[in-house]
């Protein structure tokens, strides 16, 4: 019972379906499944729902499924990098659920943990808030979010081993394991597929269990703000 | 003499304490890392999913992997860590985060903020400001004091969306520094040359002495 893949292609053969509902990690084009987002593409599955810190940027990231109309729907934190998205978005063509960022962490996280919903005070107050249960605790207001499950989760990871074990660098790791915890199919590239003797299980980030596919990409890791001082 | 952005991010500066977790807005926030005072000793948090951030990267030195939240490429420090969204955000609403600096359009005398959406108008997305205003320690606000019409942009209250109720600490603008009180924002200091009447010429937020 192989878990290891050759391509994106083969790692979503048989998962997509229009309508779905895809968990990816990331933030903004730091640690993006890139080879998944143009799997997905090449696979122009429709009327996808996309819980995603980000849209991605024209031409690049989850920006590349805008192209061809393939999402309706984002849950996003912010999508301020993206003019294609931002036209389909005021022509009405795309809808979007803004949720706050550790809101939207944490769904994933409780998605994936069992948990149907949690209280929090993120939006208490504001337009997040309304339409959602309020409940005290300690003389405190908090709002009623819920746990987010979806169909696959699409993960990027700087090293795994062919059980699925995952290993993330540095700011790159980010949404990844709440997205890979609450995937009912969680597919995973990775830079470096490599046997399981040669990850140390004291330093795997998301353990096997989480992941049913693996496969070696190859990753252009493009950089959104390059920023620099004088040497 | 009003302070300028830099000023503003130098007086803002003075809040930071030894020891403390700090998380900077995008914007003059950002600029408060280049005056932390002598002997303070302050980790960065970046809610990407880093702690101890560094300067930003010599040419050779940058790595599409580490970069903040303001998607800028970053350097490490000896005492960084790395972890996932969830941690990160587990440090800002679990409270253990000393102090967020950040900037805003509108501040409300009961310390509401608003910072993220004006309706109309393009909107981006709240990020993390909704979670770091709720459950950070402290709120610190740095802002211009008024629009460029001269309107007030400390109000009696918020006209634009919430980003949080009741969440603003204190507040930074070029004319000096207030804190929000009981029946109003409280002057605690004001800029060089500034008196209380240009203030209050440009503030429809009740003062409080």
């Amino acid at each position: 019972m192989g878990k290891v893949y050759q391509s994106a292609d083969e790692a979503l053969e048989g998962v997509l379906f229009d309508g779905m509902l895809i968990a990816s990690g990331g933030f903004g084009l730091c640690g993006i499944p890139e080879n998944l987002i143009a799997g997905i593409k090449k696979a122009g599955t429709k009327n996808l729902t996309i819980a995603s810190n980000n849209a991605g940027i024209d031409g690049f990231g989850l920006g590349l499924l805008l192209e061809d109309r393939q999402v309706d729907k984002m849950i996003s934190s912010y999508v301020g990098e993206n003019d294609l998205f931002m036209q389909q978005y005021l022509a009405g063509d795309l809808e979007i659920e803004f949720n706050p960022q550790g809101t939207l962490a944490e769904r994933m996280r409780a998605g994936g943990a069992g948990i149907p919903g949690f209280y929090t005070k993120t939006g208490v107050g504001t337009a997040v808030a309304e339409g959602k249960e309020h409940k005290e605790f300690d003389g405190k207001t908090y709002i009623l979010e819920h746990g987010i499950k979806a169909d696959i989760a699409i993960v990027k990871a700087w090293k795994g081993d062919t059980q699925g074990n995952l290993v993330f660098r540095k700011t790159a790791q980010n949404f990844n394991p709440m997205a890979a915890m609450c995937g009912k199919i969680t597919i995973a590239e990775v830079e470096e597929l490599v046997e399981p003797h040669e990850l140390d299980g004291d330093t795997i980030d998301t353990p096997s269990v989480f992941v049913q596919r693996i496969f070696k990409g190859d990753h252009e890791k493009r950089i959104e703000q390059r920023t620099t001082r004088a040497a | 003499m009003a302070w300028d952005r830099n000023q503003m991010a130098e007086r803002a500066a003075q809040e930071l304490e030894d020891g403390f977790y700090v998380n900077l807005g995008i914007g003059i926030p950002t600029l408060v890392a280049n005056y932390i005072p002598e002997g303070v000793d302050v980790t960065l948090q970046s809610e990407n999913g880093m702690l101890g951030m560094g300067p930003f990267p010599t040419e050779d030195a940058v790595d599409p992997d580490l970069i903040n939240a303001g998607k800028q490429t970053i350097t490490e420090l000896d005492r960084t860590s790395y972890f996932s969204s969830a941690d990160s955000f587990a440090m800002i609403r679990g409270g253990h985060i000393n102090l967020s600096i950040l900037g805003a359009m509108e501040v409300a005398e009961n310390g509401d903020l608003a910072n993220w959406m004006i309706p109309g108008k393009l909107v981006k997305g709240m990020g993390g400001a909704m979670d770091l205003v709720a459950g950070v320690q402290r709120v610190v606000v740095v802002m211009d004091h008024a629009n460029k019409k001269g309107e007030s942009k400390l109000l009696k209250a918020c006209t634009l969306p919430l980003t949080g109720a009741g969440v603003v600490d204190r507040v930074i603008t070029g004319l000096g520094v207030f804190d929000v009180v009981d029946g109003g924002l409280k002057v605690v200091e004001l800029a060089p040359d500034v008196t209380l009447d240009d203030v209050k010429a440009v503030t429809e937020a009740n003062l409080v002495s």
